[in-house]
């Protein structure tokens, strides 16, 4: 376990040195001058270049990279390019929106995904069965933020239960506001990722359910509920693991959707606004720092998927 | 399998015959949409704004600057299309030249594509198209370009796990024993055998996409105004939805029922182009 630990912490390593590098190069060598965005159309030819010095543009790309790079390591992430604002200072209260959202959707898609791909997958013959997966097929083909859109008719237009958007000024020091603004968006996150979740559980259990050792358990006369709970689930698991793994990307671009969506002042609005301002330096350190966090999840997706995989457990 | 009975095998299963119907409306309005539509869906009449279904000679009604309803559905329906399609070619294009690179390559510059595309694929479609557009601007190339790769990247995994299968097989071998060069083999023997697992894989990416398109407009990284997208009438009316419920419902409905169309053809396609229901099919002992 320690080798295979060493191994995949290395191989994290060189993915997150490979992410910023291609992050870093895309944002410089495709055509597009940022120095002559920010002085406008007029700037003159050395207004420009004045630019491009404040902004250290003039430099090697080797040296810029170091320094942004260096930054990053030690917690620095720059500054914005339009305002000189720093980004590490908005990040702490951006992540305080964006984290609880995707923290809770992912929980609560888990909460329903589970229990209905597995009764989806024992009652497949059933009529109930087969409705819970067409709603499951359904459930993937609509998009977020259509699903938003249709939560706010019905909750904020029609009923009035929740606001349809936005995020109290004050934050989490009115915890009820807070929460009562989130409920929309956790729940238009989780239906569109549950729905994904759910099929996997499915074919999962399905997949189990086939298994000679669950028979012979069951052979030895433990019922079909009983078999399925004690040895089923935890064979059923480790795909499912691996999934919500490979789900983390689309949860993190799915929150983006959905914070535009309800106005919610998270990561994924700070950087729409960037990209729109075309404030580079902030973009560059804002999506390294989303990929980062994908690599970073998948890294412990992976250690957990080893950990709970009683094949893979006994290989080490 | 033949392609007539490949379409007979397809449109006997249930999904596959409902994926073709979806996806033959949508291919039928972007086609229509080409010769004819109601009105201009960029025509901009405010004194005809508000209009209520059936009323005014708007099928749909108007939004609030006057533009017909049905006829921006049927113009979306063919950027949305267009767009779809297009992508899917990028990742074609990116997914069989990182597969077979990191088949074909010797030990260590193979293992050097494989890893790069596990890196790639941290990028969400999403942000691929933020970074495009933080330097250029949203356009659909930006769209495109951002969808085929994100997919591209995806497809490359599933594609290099099955070349890696055809490349192990007995008949390849025996063909490279035959004095088969790598080319003739990638020709002859690797891509006919992938090529099933490919067109599913496509049909999923054609999913995908017309998902990624929808919010990728709604974001505003798509074609700028005035150009019409499924996504940006979502963008337009969401601020008037307690006014004009129905105008939000259109738009998301033709959303859901392409991609369900093509997720669903391409569940039909695996059933239809799976080697045991293949068998069953041809001989009828």
């Amino acid at each position: 376990m320690t080798l295979y630990l060493l191994r995949r912490a290395a191989l994290l390593v060189v993915s997150l040195f490979a992410a910023s590098v291609l992050i870093f190069l895309v944002l410089r060598l495709l055509p597009g001058d940022v120095a002559q965005t920010i002085g406008g159309i007029k700037a003159t030819p050395a207004q420009v270049a004045a630019v491009r010095e404040d902004l250290g543009l003039d430099r090697p790309l080797v040296a810029q990279y170091g320094s942004w790079i260096g930054g990053v390591v030690t917690g620095d992430f720059g500054r914005s390019v339009l305002d000189g604002t720093s980004v590490s200072g908005q990040l702490a209260e951006k992540f305080a929106v964006t984290g609880p959202l995707t923290l809770g959707a992912v929980v609560l898609a888990l909460a329903f995904a589970v229990p209905l791909g597995v009764f989806a997958a024992v009652r497949r013959d059933s009529w109930l069965g087969g409705a819970v997966n067409t709603l499951g097929q359904f459930g993937i083909a609509l998009p977020a933020l259509w699903v938003g859109l249709l939560l706010v008719l019905v909750f904020a237009v029609q009923v009035r239960w929740l606001p349809a958007q936005g995020f109290p000024v004050d934050g989490w020091a009115e915890p009820g506001q807070a929460l009562r603004s989130l409920v929309l968006p956790w729940l238009t996150l989780a239906l569109s990722e549950g729905a994904v979740l759910l099929r996997f559980v499915r074919s999962a259990v399905l997949d189990v359910l086939h298994q000679d050792w669950l028979r012979t358990a069951r052979a030895k006369g433990r019922t079909r509920t009983g078999a399925l709970l004690s040895h089923g689930l935890r064979n059923a698991a480790v795909p499912v693991v691996s999934v919500l793994g490979l789900q983390i990307a689309a949860l993190i671009a799915g929150a983006v959707v959905v914070e535009q969506v309800f106005v919610l002042p998270g990561v994924g609005q700070m950087l729409i606004t960037d990209v729109g301002n075309r404030d580079l330096d902030k973009v560059q350190s804002e999506i390294l720092l989303l990929t980062g966090a994908v690599l970073v999840i998948g890294f412990l997706v992976d250690l957990v998927h080893r950990l709970i995989d009683p094949r893979l457990r006994s290989a080490v | 399998m033949s392609v007539p009975l490949a379409l007979r095998a397809l449109l006997r299963s249930r999904n596959g015959l409902v994926g073709c119907v979806l996806v033959g409306v949508l291919v039928l309005s972007a086609l229509v949409s080409l010769v004819w539509t109601p009105y201009d869906p960029t025509l901009v009449r405010p004194q005809d704004g508000w209009l209520l279904p059936f009323s005014g000679g708007h099928l749909l009604g108007t939004d609030r600057l006057g533009r017909d309803e049905l006829s921006q559905l049927l113009t979306g329906a063919r950027s949305t299309l267009r767009t779809a399609l297009l992508a899917a070619a990028v990742a074609a294009v990116v997914g069989l030249a990182l597969a077979l690179t990191a088949v074909l390559l010797p030990r260590w510059p193979g293992a050097a594509v494989v890893q790069l595309t596990d890196v790639l694929i941290a990028f969400p479609v999403l942000l691929i198209a933020m970074i495009l557009t933080a330097v250029h601007g949203g356009s659909t190339w930006t769209v495109i370009t951002a969808i085929g790769v994100g997919a591209g990247v995806n497809l490359a995994r599933v594609a290099r796990a099955e070349a890696a299968r055809v490349l192990d097989t007995d008949y390849v071998l025996a063909a490279h024993a035959a004095g088969s060069g790598t080319w003739r083999t990638v020709r002859k023997h690797l891509l006919p055998n992938i090529a099933p697992t490919l067109i599913v894989q496509l049909s999923l990416v054609l999913s995908v996409a017309v998902l990624a398109e929808a919010a990728l407009s709604f974001l505003g990284f798509g074609t700028p105004a005035p150009a019409v997208s499924w996504g940006r009438m979502l963008y337009e009316q969401q601020a008037y939805i307690a006014a004009r419920p129905l105008l939000v419902i259109w738009p998301g409905i033709a959303v859901a029922a392409s991609v369900l169309g093509f997720n669903l053809l391409g569940d039909g396609l695996r059933e239809a182009t799976d080697a045991r229901l293949r068998v069953r099919e041809v001989t009828p002992v």
